[in-house]
């Protein structure tokens, strides 16, 4: 329908605004609860806010700060790979509610997380993790042709790599070290820390060359 | 407390049941033949936990699947697999 047919009322081009959609049964749900901590004092409003606040300041930034470490010295490699909360906490990123399990790729392993059941996800080490992660698509499909899948994100995998699919059924968190590219040598940690992205922390992605 | 404890290495087969409430097998797996790869210790029963009920902490493992062993159809590499963090109770010794 052309724009100037509209039959109701509305200001020209307003900007979407969050407030007027229509909240699901579960957002609904979750607003009711929240409400009843409130009212009974069981928590504060504050305490919300700030504890939304505080998550959101976790960034994939601090498992790329993880990962570059690994690359760049042989003993937190180690230590990363046999007690991961360890270690991560001695770079100043504390996961004190879930066991973190780092995962590593070689040239004949990549691995790749999911969480089929729900969106388990090492939130405490990379923040929220984004939309398509907690798709039904994703959680479906990775397990079933991980290789498919892959590709859609721009990885080509060769026959022989084996492709090892985590899924995060109960306590354990997986992140992804993927493989230091090629050509890196000179660079330093926080060099080598812009390379990492999230999506190669999850293993949908690999690390490139600069 | 039934103590079959499993060690790494041991091909497990992965209870055929459907049982309501909040369980963190996915059917995918269920009477499936894996091995375990690692053992992680002890954690609270997801299953008594969601319910508020207490009860023996739930040894729990993790366990590899070869897609070929899950689906008829994969397409990739023959050593292609699935792991999965399972417990005790849902996995049988073969």
């Amino acid at each position: 329908m052309p724009h100037d047919h509209h039959d109701h009322d509305h200001p020209a081009h307003s900007p979407p605004q969050p407030d007027d959609k229509v909240h699901s049964y579960y957002q609904i749900l979750g607003v009711a609860l929240k409400e009843l901590l409130i009212e009974k004092g069981i928590v504060t409003a504050d305490e919300v806010r700030s504890a939304i606040e505080k998550r959101d300041q976790i960034t994939p930034a601090h498992g790329a700060a993880v990962v570059a470490r690994a690359w760049s010295d042989a003993g937190f490699r180690t230590r990363l790979l046999t007690d991961a909360n360890a270690a991560v906490a001695e770079l100043g990123y504390p996961m004190t509610t879930t066991r973190l399990v780092a995962v590593e790729n070689t040239a004949d392993v990549h691995n790749v997380v999911v969480c089929t059941l729900c969106s388990c996800y090492p939130r405490e080490l990379l923040g929220l993790p984004p939309a398509w992660y907690k798709s039904r698509a994703y959680r479906a499909r990775i397990v079933h042709e991980p290789r498919a899948v892959l590709a859609e994100f721009g990885t080509q995998l060769l026959e022989e790599t084996e492709v090892r699919v985590h899924d995060s059924t109960a306590d354990m968190r997986f992140l992804v070290v993927p493989r230091r590219p090629a050509g890196t040598e000179s660079l330093d940690e926080a060099a080598l820390a812009e390379l990492v992205s999230r999506d190669s922390m999850i293993g949908v992605a690999v690390v490139r060359q600069p | 407390m039934s103590a079959q404890k499993f060690a790494p290495g041991d091909l497990v087969r992965v209870r055929d049941d459907y049982p309501p409430g909040h369980v963190r097998t996915p059917v995918y797996v269920r009477g499936k033949i894996g091995r375990v790869t690692r053992h992680f210790g002890a954690f609270g029963n997801p299953e008594l936990l969601a319910y508020r009920l207490t009860g023996p902490a739930e040894e729990l493992y993790e366990v590899r699947f070869l897609q070929s062993d899950l689906w008829d159809d994969y397409q990739g590499s023959e050593r292609d697999c699935v792991d999965l963090d399972l417990y005790r109770n849902w996995l049988e010794k073969i």
